[in-house]
């Protein structure tokens, strides 16, 4: 029984990790039609960015509390500065082309990225520890786990609680619903798209860099960390349906409960455990668990 | 279904340009002096191995080449250069595809004409570069890679090896358990899912077994490599209560690692060997009682002689942070190539020939900053060293090294001739039994 509640707690944390970055793309996607190769770039900036923030605040004897805030802002504003550079600066000129070149073109933004990193933070590795210490631990199933770990479920939970909301409740939401409906018709009935796609791309940029921040405190932040990441992302947006917010909540689930009881009942297939769930949901529903009919273009 | 065709070949797409990520460009060739001998350097300058590994492998290379070239090393490495002639290093960057650095091998060999090659951190990149140099006739020299198969499995002219291979590590390290936790009955693993973290763990594996046939194991985690998240491995180890934890994680696998699992208990609860501890102890608090070892006397284990005070020193003033292993692998292969090329040439004015600078290579026994390297298995190509390993214990913040005990050549590595598995299963003896 303990171990089943193990299972499920480790699970539902690593579902929580794989939803906050898996929900920029899904959001990127669904309303711009781009298959984002540079997102796990933007989860790292957001890693370095709060490893370097964090550091400073730490150094300067700053409350330790604070520390969190340091994380946010980091992703906030790699959100605000990297995304509109990117949206305005490069993906403005590619809009109407296929979705292939722009999965090239934010591939050759990805390869920028990396490098830019390198050249600002080198390839040592970065540690800001501070904030995964701070709130304690607590026990669970006979195991001990970190509160910043349950946290995390929190986070994720109020991030895409707060999305929901957003497009369901307000106007811009509203109208960012319909571009992800019929970006023509949208554009006749008077909606901006570019101002849209100007919004969309910054806050898939933010949500990123979210997921890069909060993951900072608990790993080394090291050159190559968004690789990993994207290839992970991209699994479970497929499973639940590029473009769909629910299908990546439930995507990053069956991913995480998958791995988490690979993990503790047969560790040797946990390595493809994942792209079994992916090949066998796509056997099933070719565009994944929340597709929606492609509507016939004439 | 034709979009959703377009829509997998998409995704296919950027998961095979994902997958070409770190195919990164060679660094510019460095100008070749006249009757300079010019080395192919090849270690991750990129990736996520750049930071342990390959970088501080590069800064090795580059401070004591540049001390090589000045005759400021101490005897017998007081000649300049090699024999005389200056050095002038090539490097390459190692990340990217093991094709690619097939590929780039061929280039550094026929289109760059370097001398010799010394290189490869990752175990996949040695077994596949190594009959490339065979076919080409060039001497090349692997510094860091572990995989013992490389002349277990095949016999070489032109390929050698300076460091001692993975067996070591893994046999050090039970050796070092059964001597000072001698009541385990329990260990547990987790290692990285590819060819080092799976050799790692098969020797430790069989090697506890043999020092102790009634281990028993509790659980083998085998997380992918670069996976950064382990919070279900560590809850799988803790709820297996293992008393011995066994890892070969590396560079930020490790670091992640020891940051998960520290807060919760992790290394209260069970005594955690780290095979390549010794790459983080200065940059993370690794708790006290952790059993750390450095893949041979590297590093903090390395012992007190002329060579290493050259070039800990040389290294420390030049780059801020003292040597790693990478480093002291990285020189164990520049003076090892030395050695040979000085023993070819003896008198003579003239640079000796591939053949001859292999010869001398064959069974030599040469000095390091890490102490004496004998050239003694895989026919003369594979080095066998001492080895050493250590329990931290923090004084006022600083991480040190209690308990360090070295075990010598013999008895943690295989004689000539038998295989590293055989070996483990059929002779390994705790040292005095």
């Amino acid at each position: 029984m303990g171990q089943i509640l193990a299972v499920a707690l480790d699970g539902i944390i690593y579902s929580s990790w794989l939803f906050l970055i898996a929900l920029g793309l899904t959001l990127i996607y669904g309303v711009m039609k781009i298959l984002n190769m540079a997102h796990g770039s933007l989860y790292a900036l957001g890693a370095y960015a709060a490893a370097s923030l964090v550091g400073r605040w730490v150094a300067g004897g700053h409350a330790p509390l604070g520390s969190y805030a340091m994380l946010l802002l980091a992703a906030v504003l790699v959100g605000l500065l990297v995304g509109p550079l990117i949206e305005r600066g490069v993906l403005k000129f590619m809009y109407g082309r296929e979705e292939i070149v722009l999965v090239l073109v934010t591939y050759a933004l990805f390869l920028m990225l990396e490098d830019a990193i390198k050249l600002i933070w080198g390839v040592d590795p970065y540690f800001v520890s501070e904030p995964y210490g701070l709130l304690g631990s607590f026990d669970f199933a006979g195991l001990t786990y970190p509160v910043y770990s349950a946290a995390l479920i929190f986070v994720s939970l109020a991030v895409g609680g707060a999305l929901a909301w957003w497009l369901g409740r307000t106007r811009r939401g509203k109208m960012l619903l319909a571009v992800i409906h019929d970006r023509e018709v949208s554009a006749a009935l008077g909606i901006n798209v570019r101002r849209v796609y100007l919004v969309t791309f910054t806050v898939g940029t933010m949500l990123a860099a979210i997921g890069g921040a909060l993951t900072a405190p608990t790993v080394s932040v090291v050159p190559g960390m968004g690789v990993e990441v994207i290839v992970l992302a991209f699994a479970v947006v497929v499973i639940g349906g590029l473009g769909s917010f629910a299908g990546a909540a439930l995507g990053a689930l069956i991913v995480g409960i998958v791995r988490s009881g690979a993990v503790h009942y047969f560790p040797e297939v946990e390595l493809f455990s994942i792209y079994v769930v992916m090949a066998v949901v796509l056997l099933l529903r070719p565009r994944g668990l929340f597709s929606r009919p492609e509507p016939r273009r004439i | 279904m034709r979009a959703s065709q377009g829509l997998t070949s998409l995704v296919a797409a950027g998961l095979g340009l994902i997958g070409t990520a770190f195919a990164a460009d060679p660094q510019p060739a460095a100008k070749a002096e006249p009757k300079a001998v010019k080395i192919g350097i090849v270690t991750f300058l990129s990736g996520a191995a750049a930071g342990p590994f390959g970088v501080p492998a590069r800064n090795g290379a580059e401070v004591l080449v540049e001390g090589l070239n000045g005759g400021k090393l101490p005897a017998p490495y007081a000649k300049a250069g090699l024999g005389g002639a200056p050095i002038t290093l090539v490097f390459i960057d190692e990340a990217g595809s093991t094709s690619k650095q097939v590929s780039e091998y061929r280039d550094l060999v026929q289109r760059q004409n370097v001398d010799l090659v010394i290189g490869y951190v990752s175990s996949g990149n040695c077994l596949a570069v190594a009959p490339v140099a065979e076919e080409l006739k060039k001497l090349t020299v692997l510094f860091d890679c572990g995989t013992p198969r490389i002349f277990e499995d095949a016999s070489y002219q032109y390929v050698f090896r300076t460091s001692s291979h993975a067996t070591m590590d893994s046999v050090g390290a039970a050796l070092y358990v059964m001597e000072h936790k001698p009541s385990t009955k329990k260990i547990a693993g987790i290692n990285q899912n590819y060819a080092w973290g799976q050799d790692s763990w098969n020797d430790f594996e069989a090697a506890m077994k043999a020092l102790k046939p009634s281990v028993e194991i509790t659980t083998s985690q085998m997380p992918k490599l670069l996976a950064g998240q382990y919070g279900a491995e560590i809850s799988a180890l803790l709820g297996s209560n293992p008393d011995v934890i066994h890892s070969s994680l590396w560079g930020g696998d490790l670091e992640a690692f020891v940051l998960q699992a520290t807060p919760r208990g992790a290394f209260k609860k069970s005594t955690v060997v780290l095979t390549t501890g010794e790459t983080a102890m200065f940059r993370l608090a690794i708790p006290d009682g952790t059993i750390i070892g450095a893949r041979g006397p590297h590093g903090v284990f390395a012992p007190d002689n002329e060579l290493n005070r050259w070039f800990r020193t040389a290294y420390q003033d030049r780059f801020g942070v003292p040597p790693s292993y990478a480093s002291y692998h990285m020189a164990q292969a520049i003076f090892g190539v030395k050695a040979a090329y000085e023993k070819a040439q003896g008198s003579a004015t003239n640079p000796p020939t591939q053949e001859q600078i292999a010869t001398a290579l064959q069974g030599l026994t040469f000095q390091a900053p890490s102490g004496t390297v004998r050239m003694a298995i895989g026919k003369g190509h594979q080095a066998i060293t001492e080895t050493a390993y250590g329990t931290i214990k923090a004084v006022k913040g600083k991480a040190t090294l209690v308990n360090v005990k070295r075990y010598p050549a013999e008895a943690v590595n295989p004689p000539e001739g038998v295989k590293s598995q055989d070996w483990i299963k059929s002779s390994l003896k705790r040292p005095g039994s």
